[in-house]
């Protein structure tokens, strides 16, 4: 097992002519994910690097192919449209990679896809993988190798470099998530916390935070009160420029001032082994899965 | 994108929100001019995105358009927390019977647009806020339906009770509504919302931030942008499509990924060092990025070293070398530079920097740490 994506995995990709998009179908292909259909309006009928059929709808794409999962390359604009098309197409899982999606169009599109049941993942996120069965995103394939440590992130490099500590020290990783760092995500904490500690395959957790908003917070009382597993984090922006903020409606609403400070207390109080550095990911894990 | 005061009360005036006339001025003359059309005793406000402009100095009371003239003439180009003064507001002085506090947020916790609301409204309104909290009445609003008349009410009542004010204020908060949702915020405040001896409700001071990812698709609002009120190395910075902050310390750091940039930033204080900026380049390999990277970092002349922390993803390793390479050709680099390198083509990378002399590491604790000694020998 692992979470959320595996070797069941039928991928479709929305956007695969485009540029990122087909870089980075090519390499997930490369790594073994097993991309069933391509979708770009306008180009059905198409074949993506001689064996992946390409559609001008995602339902399309669904009927023929069977996808159950959904990965999203497509321009900013047309990014919430592109999640709501991928609901309406059944799809219980989709990955949208795209960075720069106005927030205002998110606030209507997560009540569409909870009402639909859907897990979103992102936007602006480098999706996640499965080490040796998928990978769906942009989370280079060679750091990761199979293991018990889940990782769930709120960035893209910092998961890369705390996996590539892991990797080399001989921890590999169940599944690692990266849940993006817009106001508005799909996908939570939480919501990955929760998956990890009820994967069997899963034995420890790793949770990369960064300051702003609560969280990292809510997360760390969450792990107190349902997680046995060990878990350590980190909070990238410690010394991150103060007085970049939201007049003062930013600070009332969620009675904090989203401090690397703040986090690091809440994981404390939470048993959360507290990494310094991201190097302190092996000494912390090695010490709690003894 | 911070919108300046006199941008906001702009947008909110055009949507029917009530205040106080005024203008805005760029010279003395000007606001001078504008003091004599309103009369009496007028408040001159410096438009600048900093907080706190008031205790620098940046807000004079004036009788008259003579000493309007003679504020302005002192706001008009004084540095406020290192910004330029370019423009001023010219209200007339408000008489004021209460202050109330009427704010719109997108609201992580529950993904809505978020108002909030409080009769004790000022500059106090955070610790009303962390004392009080039942003074702040909150109420999340389904962007499907917008902004329901009961809704409305309900936060009306919580400002009011003389029904005339209630029923101005139901009007005031539809209107904040449409401005927030037409122009793509991420907070409308008007701060403090007041009422007048006579029983007017009015705003009286307003901040809009725009949500950066709505100006692609709104030539209209990006032409709002000020960039004489910024520090001009971010605005280059933009420019060239990378993210950059400046900040105090000596160690300039190129980092590709912004979770990464704050990591490395906290990895030069952890190695006893101070970051000089927070760059992001992003995730393309673009040599033209790191070149420009180079030229915002040296034109810092408080930057005694150079940290370069790539972990190649789709970010190609080699293409950063190439850049580091092609600026070094092209402009004369006085300090020296640490450069780790890791992941896709990092062998090919370091080959590239090898042919010219110039070595890499692998390990981040190492460059930084190595940055860091370095920073302190040329201080």
């Amino acid at each position: 097992m692992s979470i959320w994506i595996g070797k069941e995995t039928r991928l479709v990709v929305q956007g695969i002519t485009g540029r990122e998009g087909a870089f980075h179908s090519r390499q997930m292909m490369e790594y073994g994910t097993n991309v069933v259909a391509g979708v770009t309006p306008g180009k059905g009928g198409q074949t993506f690097e001689g064996k992946v059929p390409v559609f001008n709808t995602v339902a399309e794409a669904v009927a023929e192919t069977q996808a159950n999962c959904s990965v999203i390359y497509v321009p900013p604009a047309m990014a919430a449209g592109a999640i709501q098309e991928a609901a309406d197409a059944g799809l219980a899982l989709v990955v949208c990679i795209t960075e720069g999606v106005p927030v205002l169009d998110m606030t209507f599109v997560m009540p569409y896809i909870v009402e639909r049941g859907v897990r979103l993942i992102g936007p602006n996120c480098p999706g996640l993988i499965t080490p040796g069965e998928s990978k769906v995103g942009i989370i280079p394939g060679s750091i990761c190798t199979p293991g018990p440590v889940g990782l769930v992130s709120r960035s893209g490099t910092l998961t890369y470099e705390v996996v590539h500590h892991l990797t080399a020290a001989g921890l590999g990783q169940s599944t690692c998530v990266g849940i993006g760092g817009d106001p508005i995500v799909g996908t939570n904490f939480i919501d990955a916390i929760a998956a990890f500690n009820a994967d069997p395959k899963t034995e420890a957790i790793v949770l990369l935070g960064e300051i702003g908003g609560t969280a990292e917070q809510e997360a760390a009382e969450y792990i107190r009160a349902h997680v046995k597993k060990p878990v350590c984090g980190f909070v990238a922006g410690q010394t991150a420029p103060k007085g970049r903020r939201m007049g003062h409606a930013g600070a009332i609403i969620s009675g904090s001032s989203g401090t690397a400070d703040e986090k690091f207390q809440a994981f404390e109080a939470a048993n959360i082994g507290i990494m310094r550095r991201p190097a302190d990911v092996v000494s912390l894990l090695k010490a709690r899965l003894k | 994108m911070n919108l300046h005061e006199y941008q906001a009360r702009d947008l909110l005036k055009a949507a029917g929100v009530p205040m106080f006339d005024g203008d805005v001025a760029s010279t003395p003359t000007e606001a001078e001019a504008i003091a004599r059309r309103l009369g009496g005793t007028v408040v001159v406000k410096a438009q600048v995105h900093v907080g706190g402009r008031g205790k620098a100095g940046g807000v004079k009371l004036a009788r008259n358009p003579a000493e309007a003239l003679e504020c302005a003439s002192q706001i008009l180009g004084m540095s406020i927390k290192g910004l330029v003064v370019n423009k001023v507001l010219v209200v007339p002085a408000a008489d004021i019977a209460t202050e109330s506090y009427l704010g719109l947020i997108l609201d992580r916790a529950t993904q809505k647009p978020v108002f909030m609301v409080s009769d004790a409204g000022g500059i106090d309104i955070e610790e009303v806020a962390a004392k009080t909290p039942e003074k702040i009445t909150k109420l999340a609003i389904d962007p499907r339906s917008g902004l329901l008349p009961h809704q409305a009410l309900k936060l009306a009542l919580a400002l009011y009770q003389d029904w005339d004010q209630v029923k101005a204020a139901t009007k005031i908060l539809t209107q904040v509504y449409k401005v927030f949702m037409a122009n793509g915020c991420s907070l409308t405040e008007i701060n403090p919302l007041v009422t007048t001896p006579d029983g007017r409700v009015l705003a009286l001071d307003a901040k809009i931030i725009i949500d950066d990812n709505e100006l692609d698709r709104r030539p209209d609002l990006a032409v709002l942008r000020d960039e004489s009120g910024e520090e001009p190395s971010e605005v280059a910075a933009r420019r060239a499509n990378l993210t950059f902050i400046k900040l105090d310390g000596n160690v300039g750091c190129v980092v590709n990924g912004a979770g990464l940039a704050m990591a490395t930033m906290d990895l030069v204080k952890y190695h006893g060092g101070e970051p000089a900026n927070f760059l992001d380049i992003g995730g393309s390999s673009n040599p033209e990025k790191v070149i420009n990277a180079l030229k915002i970092i040296t034109a810092d002349p408080a930057v005694k070293v150079i940290l370069f922390n790539i972990f190649g993803g789709i970010t190609r390793t080699d293409d950063v070398a190439n850049g580091i390479v092609a600026a070094t050709k092209q402009f004369k680099v006085d300090v020296p530079i640490v450069i780790r390198l890791t992941g896709t083509n990092e062998v090919e990378a370091f080959r590239i920097l090898e042919s010219v002399g110039m070595s890499a590491m692998s390990d981040m604790d190492a460059a930084v740490a190595k940055a860091v000694e370095l920073a302190k020998g040329a201080a």
